[in-house]
């Protein structure tokens, strides 16, 4: 068949951004970025087996500054991705599609990613100085 | 003159019933990584009330059998999804043909290779290797 320009539907830039669509590309963003926290995971355990010598880079990396911020933002992203994943769950049984429902859960699934970062965060500092 | 059947040249293409079998490995993968996920955390808790993230104290942990055994789910189920979940922005966003399956290919490998990198390293730690 031969290639013709055939119209295509508008593409995201010409939308106005809404709640849905943003959250939605939020959402991958942050499945790209734990990419990297995957490698993290993999590079952390691979130094704790291969000795203390090796570990102490692991260590010496995810103690330091750039360390800290990224382990805030793979939290975050975590729990965000994890919270709207459940939404996108229900949505398969066909739960909660209103335009209503879908703003609601969306707001709230923003709310419950934020709080559970703070939580965690939170609960890590208070046990760090009260152990 | 094509020799080819048109069937043989969608296989492996996408529309080989292989759809579905994606998109309900990326929900079991969800599903299980959701209580693997909170285990996760409050194991980091945990290792912080235990003394620190220091080397005696991470392989302390995860030696235990029940953390070595979540660990091992954790770190499967997770590469398993990022395979899956990486391979759907290929296809949504790379149009070139050579480029998505270049970037498809490299994800599988990758995943692949950090998932048994990770599981190894799991096991060797486990057992005190």
């Amino acid at each position: 068949m031969a290639l013709r320009d055939r119209p295509l539907s508008p593409h995201l830039q010409i939308y106005r951004p809404q709640l849905t669509s943003v959250l939605s590309i939020i959402h991958r963003l942050c499945g790209v970025f734990l990419a990297s926290g995957a490698m993290m995971l993999c590079f952390w355990l691979v130094t704790a087996a291969a000795g203390p010598e090796y570990y102490a880079w692991s260590e010496w990396f995810l103690t330091s500054w750039v360390g800290y911020a990224l382990l805030l933002a793979w939290s975050f992203s975590l729990f965000y991705h994890m919270c709207n994943g459940i939404r996108h769950m229900f949505w398969d049984i066909g739960v909660g599609f209103s335009i209503k429902s879908i703003y609601v859960s969306g707001v709230f699934m923003v709310l419950a990613a934020f709080g559970l970062t703070g939580l965690s965060w939170g609960l890590g500092l208070y046990f760090y100085f009260t152990r | 003159m094509r020799i080819q059947t048109p069937l043989a040249r969608a296989r492996h293409l996408g529309s080989a019933m292989e759809g579905p079998e994606h998109w309900w490995m990326q929900r079991m993968t969800s599903l299980m990584l959701i209580p693997l996920t909170l285990w996760f955390v409050a194991s980091m808790w945990w290792l912080v009330v235990d003394g620190g993230f220091t080397y005696e104290a991470l392989r302390d942990w995860l030696s235990g059998p029940i953390s070595a055994v979540l660990m091992l789910l954790f770190v499967g189920a997770t590469f398993y999804h990022l395979k899956l979940g990486m391979q759907v922005i290929a296809e949504d966003y790379i149009i070139g043909k050579v480029a998505r399956w270049t970037f498809i290919i490299m994800i599988t490998l990758g995943c692949l290779t950090g998932a048994v990198a990770t599981l190894y390293a799991v096991v060797a730690v486990a057992l005190g290797g």
